[in-house]
């Protein structure tokens, strides 16, 4: 932030006149000239684009134009969305898809502020969770060093891929009863397939990315006087961790589709439980209400990824 | 930096270096019977046309790869691996992105193990030699090309290395700041009296630059000619245009254009040449000069 302050400092003030577009100039330049030119060290952002350009106010005026469309745009699909469930549970709806036993938005809705207000379904949303913590920690903790090492030890990778290879297609689903037959309890296996779910994808991301590391860095390191442990520190690993947290993200995704077919076959408590269970049990609503919870907790650890993912990367964001 | 200049490191010897390697369609012979000196404080180019195998040589004094034949020293010691008293800078910008402009240029003195405090002074000293100070905290990215590759220049000397090997380190440039960045390196050699071996295809640069230039054939390369450049210092750009430069310059096209001509593997006649409008003077390097 301090060093796009300095740019700014060298920027001509007239289109700064008052102190409150300052900001926002800040901003809009840190997007636009990214690139200080050498030929203008001392004042690096060049005078001439700006001079042609409209005054900041109406800029500034477009940008958030562009967010308000898009916010707009956004709430309303959500909106028709809404409608066209309620007018198609309303009316009962049946063309082929039948819509006869659908819950309608109302009912859920009524459904949610009791469940809501019930501590049994807070007891389900927070045993998914802890479940694909441990799972996702589980296989963060084993396949990022796994990774790492098999892409710089050849050997290593040569030993473990042919094993990735064979194991990675076998969806989660399919391990349920081998892992109901491997694992004590029931919570140790559901634990053990979200873990499987996320395993893979970061275990190959990680691999990926050790695999596109530039070689001249290495070549520079070496020059630098960097020890093999010192390269693989400072280079390999800070250069394979926007794929690690591609995998991650990945990962996170499968953990969950992992995690709720193996609630929905062995559970006794969870989310995924929730939902099967509300259909054997002819709670309609309930159905609906498993599904949209389930949707916005794999929203929200994904967005909680890519927010660990942009505090552990500040470079690259131009 | 502390350099010493009492008892001037920094010597390159490179004695019938030879290196070939395997490629698909059999074994290749990069370069042969090359035998070539910097001395200390010295600064020489390496020019010839691609494929010559001048960059196999630098690689071989960085200790990236080791000679099929013959011995590359400096200072009296073989090189066996790279490290820090050769620095080295790269064509493509080999700046660690996920480091800050100062976390490159400190680089080389973590590994050394200096202490933060130290690392900082030291680099920001030599960010401010090179105009970089106001953009210490900025990533690689948002820096324009030159200005990454003065970076890295700066990198590599931060660890006060006995001598500076640069690989088309402006190839990349365009012409108005590959000037600039001449300038800027010959400004820090002249201070630092830093041994220097530079790799370049450019003919103006490696004149502009250098005390001498060696000249190698086409595949497998060998030194064709040694001219030394007697262009007195500090060197502007205005002597570009004088009579020494142009007269240095004629006699070294002369000697690439043959080469270059070989490494395209054609035996191209004088008819089929002015055919291309090329025309040939047959003048040699003596007339030249």
């Amino acid at each position: 932030m301090d060093s796009a302050v300095l740019q700014v400092e060298d920027m001509p003030d007239r289109e700064l006149q008052d102190h409150g577009l300052q900001d926002h100039r800040l901003r809009d330049h840190r997007r636009q000239d990214r690139s200080p030119k050498d030929a203008a060290v001392a004042a690096p952002v060049p005078a001439a684009p700006q001079a042609a350009a409209p005054p900041a106010r109406v800029r500034v005026a477009t940008r958030y134009r562009g967010h308000v469309i898009a916010f707009l745009l956004g709430a309303g699909s959500l909106l028709a969305f809404l409608v066209l469930w309620h007018l198609l549970t309303t009316y009962r709806v049946s063309f082929y898809v039948r819509f006869i036993n659908v819950p309608s938005p109302e009912q859920v809705l009524e459904r949610a502020v009791r469940a809501l207000s019930s501590q049994r379904f807070y007891d389900h949303v927070l045993l998914s969770c802890r479940r694909i913590f441990i799972g996702f920690a589980l296989a963060t903790a084993i396949a990022v060093p796994l990774g790492l090492l098999m892409g710089r030890f050849r050997r290593l990778r040569e030993i473990v891929f042919p094993l990735v290879e064979v194991f990675r297609p076998i969806p989660a689903i399919a391990w349920v009863p081998m892992a109901i037959m491997l694992w004590p309890s029931n919570e140790e296996s559901i634990v053990f397939i979200t873990f499987l779910g996320a395993f893979f994808p970061i275990l190959l991301n990680t691999l990926h990315g050790m695999r596109m590391v530039d070689g001249v860095l290495v070549r520079a390191a070496q020059c630098l006087g960097a020890t093999e442990a010192a390269i693989f520190r400072e280079v390999y690993f800070p250069a394979t961790l926007p794929h690690v947290f591609t995998g991650l993200a990945v990962g996170m995704g499968v953990a969950w589709v992992s995690l709720i077919a193996a609630e929905m076959i062995s559970g006794q408590f969870g989310i995924g439980y929730f939902t099967w269970e509300a259909y054997s049990l002819v709670q309609y609503p309930d159905i609906a209400l498993g599904m949209i919870t389930i949707g916005i907790l794999g929203l929200g650890s994904s967005a909680l990824i890519r927010g660990i993912g942009h505090l552990a990367i500040p470079w690259g964001r131009s | 930096m502390a350099q010493t200049p009492k008892q001037k490191p920094g010597r390159i010897d490179v004695t019938d270096f030879a290196f070939s390697y395997e490629a698909a369609d059999g074994p290749v012979e990069a370069a042969k019977d090359v035998s070539i000196v910097v001395n200390p404080g010295e600064f020489v180019s390496i020019i010839g046309p691609s494929g010559c195998g001048k960059s196999t040589l630098l690689n071989a004094v960085a200790g990236f790869i080791k000679p099929t034949a013959g011995t590359v020293t400096v200072d009296g010691a073989a090189v066996e691996r790279p490290g820090a008293d050769r620095g080295m800078v790269f064509q493509q910008y080999s700046l660690f992105p996920w480091k800050t402009v100062r976390q490159n240029v400190e680089f080389g003195l973590k590994m050394k193990g200096v202490d933060a405090h130290n690392r900082q002074r030291n680099a920001r000293t030599l960010l401010g030699l090179a105009g970089l100070l106001p953009f210490e905290n900025y990533y690689p990215e948002r820096l324009s090309g030159g200005m990454k590759q003065r970076v890295g220049i700066v990198r590599a000397l931060a660890t006060g290395p006995k001598v500076l090997l640069l690989d088309e380190p402006f190839g990349a440039l365009d012409a108005q700041t590959r000037v600039i960045m001449q300038q800027i390196l010959t400004n820090m050699w002249q201070r630092l009296k830093i041994s220097v071996l530079f790799v370049t295809h450019d003919i103006d640069e490696a004149i502009f630059l250098s005390d001498r230039v060696y000249c190698m054939t086409a595949r497998p390369g060998t030194v064709k000619a040694e001219i030394v450049i007697p262009l007195e210092r500090p060197r502007h750009q205005s002597m570009m245009m004088s009579s020494e430069f142009l007269a240095l310059r004629r006699g070294l096209v002369s000697l690439i254009r043959e080469e270059s001509l070989k490494a395209m593997g054609g035996e191209l006649n004088d008819i089929a040449l002015q055919g291309l409008g090329i025309e040939m003077h047959g003048e040699s390097l003596a007339d030249a000069l």
